[in-house]
């Protein structure tokens, strides 16, 4: 039995969207070089809707593999639609993680959450504040595994 | 494949398994039986122990035989711990980067009451005997230190250490997993009291290990139930596991200069190609060390991405990264050297023995740095270093 699903390791092996957009309209980025991982993701958009979106991510097979389903699952959607991605289905997508892995699910979704708050922030669209939430483990400690 | 992880453990010598067969397909008796069956089992046991007894240069009565590495080492320092009590002394003096089996004993000991006092290593991973020198009062019952370091595979001086305590009159064990089968070892020469080793880290089988015990030392019973190893370790001999661990210490000690001539050769090439890789550090003494042991922080990248894209390239190989030990913290061999977490994180330890070839490490010095750039380049960290938005550490 290996540590990982399949779906795991194509991923972290033949990342989807990886690298950088450098006329990206939002840029997120989570995590800690301290905990050993950080997601960095870049989003274009257009008309309310994810047109691409790249990532770059320092950390283990289960952070990369995240960050590549993440960006899979928000590829030509609305912002809204992006924003209801949870952790449970990068991990769903991903045919599950190890239970000390599942951070790198949240992470992703932090991710996510973050590269659009920027973009709202850069283009001074109002939005919920309790809907973006500081993630837990950018500043200070290392998250929970 | 390229096997490089020797120091998690080894694959089986031909000799060691050899040793073990017929003690499992003819020879299975107990040896405490009393028919022929049961003593031809004992005498081989006797046998095994006058075999490690001089691989160490003690004698065949100061050998227990333990379940492994671990076992030993609780029982060591159990044994030393209660032994001070009883005159009073509750002072044990160790190192910061001790294996798990030490540190975690101890902590027991401190709940117990225990005062632990862990001494600092230093950048390359060793304590002097001056320090353990210094640190010694006059209730110390037991000085603690490993005798290489299974991770960045520093060699500390053990013997300038055990002269230490032997003049202080303080008991000195030394955790010898690592260098059993690769290092000398005479325990006299050395002044060592207590030594733990394990027989699967020279080709020897798992679930085997030895507590050398200087006689006169009483030991305390970890495992109760029977008189087996003179009452002080109860259960059944694992008679095969005995006679592989034997036949394989002797076949190490029998070639140990060769072998580390020829391990050590390796090595150093991997630490010359694995040097040029930029913003790398080599981990551990440089001089002292372990013949097979390579250990590398590299900035920018994490442990246990490479090793499953060094595992994809046919490498095995291990890390100290959080992420491979399902913990938090980075390894604490790493952070007691003083490496950040973040650049603890990206360590990477090879590990050689003599079966290692010079296609192997073609191979590993071909796929490390390969790897290495790859992980750099999907890396956010290693951007904000390369583009001078954050300073490099290495």
């Amino acid at each position: 039995m290996a540590l990982y699903t399949e779906t795991v390791m194509d991923h972290f092996t033949h990342p989807r969207n990886v690298g950088e957009i450098p006329d990206a309209d939002g840029v997120g980025e989570v995590g800690n070089a301290k905990c050993g991982d950080i997601m960095k993701m870049y989003l274009k958009i257009k008309d309310d809707r994810i047109e691409d979106v790249k990532f770059e991510t320092f950390g283990c097979g289960s952070a990369i593999a995240s960050s590549s389903m993440a960006t899979e699952l928000i590829k030509g959607k609305t912002i809204e639609e992006a924003l209801a991605v949870t952790n449970k289905q990068v991990v769903d997508a991903l045919g599950g993680l190890p239970a000390y892995k599942l951070h790198c699910s949240v992470l992703a979704e932090e991710s996510i959450k973050a590269a659009v708050k920027n973009y709202y922030d850069r283009n001074n669209i109002p939005y919920d504040h309790s809907k973006f939430p500081d993630c837990e483990h950018c500043e200070g400690g290392c998250p929970m595994v | 494949m390229v096997y490089a992880d020797n120091a998690a453990t080894t694959k089986m010598s031909r000799t060691a398994i050899d040793a073990m067969l017929p003690y499992m397909e003819t020879h299975y008796g107990n040896p405490s039986s009393l028919y022929r069956l049961g003593q031809e089992a004992a005498e081989a046991l006797q046998s095994a122990r006058e075999t490690v007894a001089a691989c160490l240069g003690c004698t065949p009565r100061e050998i227990t035989f333990t379940s492994g590495g671990s076992e030993a080492d609780n029982q060591a320092l159990i044994s030393a711990a209660r032994i001070g009590e009883r005159k009073g002394k509750k002072h044990i003096i160790s190192t910061a980067f001790e294996h798990h089996a030490i540190l975690h004993t101890l902590k027991k000991l401190e709940k117990e009451g225990f005062e632990v006092e862990l001494l600092p290593v230093d950048p390359i991973g060793t304590v002097t005997a001056q320090q353990v020198a210094d640190a010694i009062r006059p209730d110390t019952c037991l000085v603690t230190t490993m005798y290489a370091n299974n991770e960045i595979g520093s060699i500390l001086p053990i013997a300038e250490i055990g002269a230490v305590c032997r003049e202080k009159g303080v008991l000195f064990h030394t955790d010898a997993v690592q260098a059993a089968g690769h290092l000398h070892i005479n325990v006299n020469e050395q002044n060592i009291d207590m030594l733990s080793l394990s027989g699967h880290k020279f080709h020897g089988p798992k679930g085997t290990g030895v507590l050398y015990a200087r006689q006169g030392i009483p030991l305390t019973n970890i495992i109760e139930g029977g008189a087996q190893e003179r009452g002080k370790r109860a259960g059944t001999e694992n008679v095969p596991g005995i006679m592989g661990l034997a036949a394989a210490l002797k076949e190490a000690c029998d070639h140990i200069g060769e072998n580390a001539a020829k391990v050590s050769a390796l090595r150093d090439q991997l630490i010359a190609g694995l040097s040029q890789i930029p913003h790398s550090a080599l981990n551990g003494d440089p001089v002292h060390r372990l013949p097979g042991n390579v250990n590398f922080c590299f900035e920018g990248i994490e442990g246990e991405s490479l090793l499953l894209l060094l595992d994809q390239a046919g490498i095995c190989a291990s890390s100290g990264s959080a992420c491979t030990s399902g913990s938090l913290d980075p390894s604490h061999v790493l952070l007691a050297i003083g490496r950040p977490h973040e650049v603890a994180h990206g360590s990477l330890r090879l590990s050689l023995c003599e079966w290692n070839t010079q296609e192997d490490v073609d191979h590993i010095l071909k796929e490390v740095p390969r790897i290495v750039a790859y992980l750099r380049s999907i890396s956010p960290v290693w951007k904000d270093l390369a583009s001078g938005k954050k300073q490099f550490m290495l």
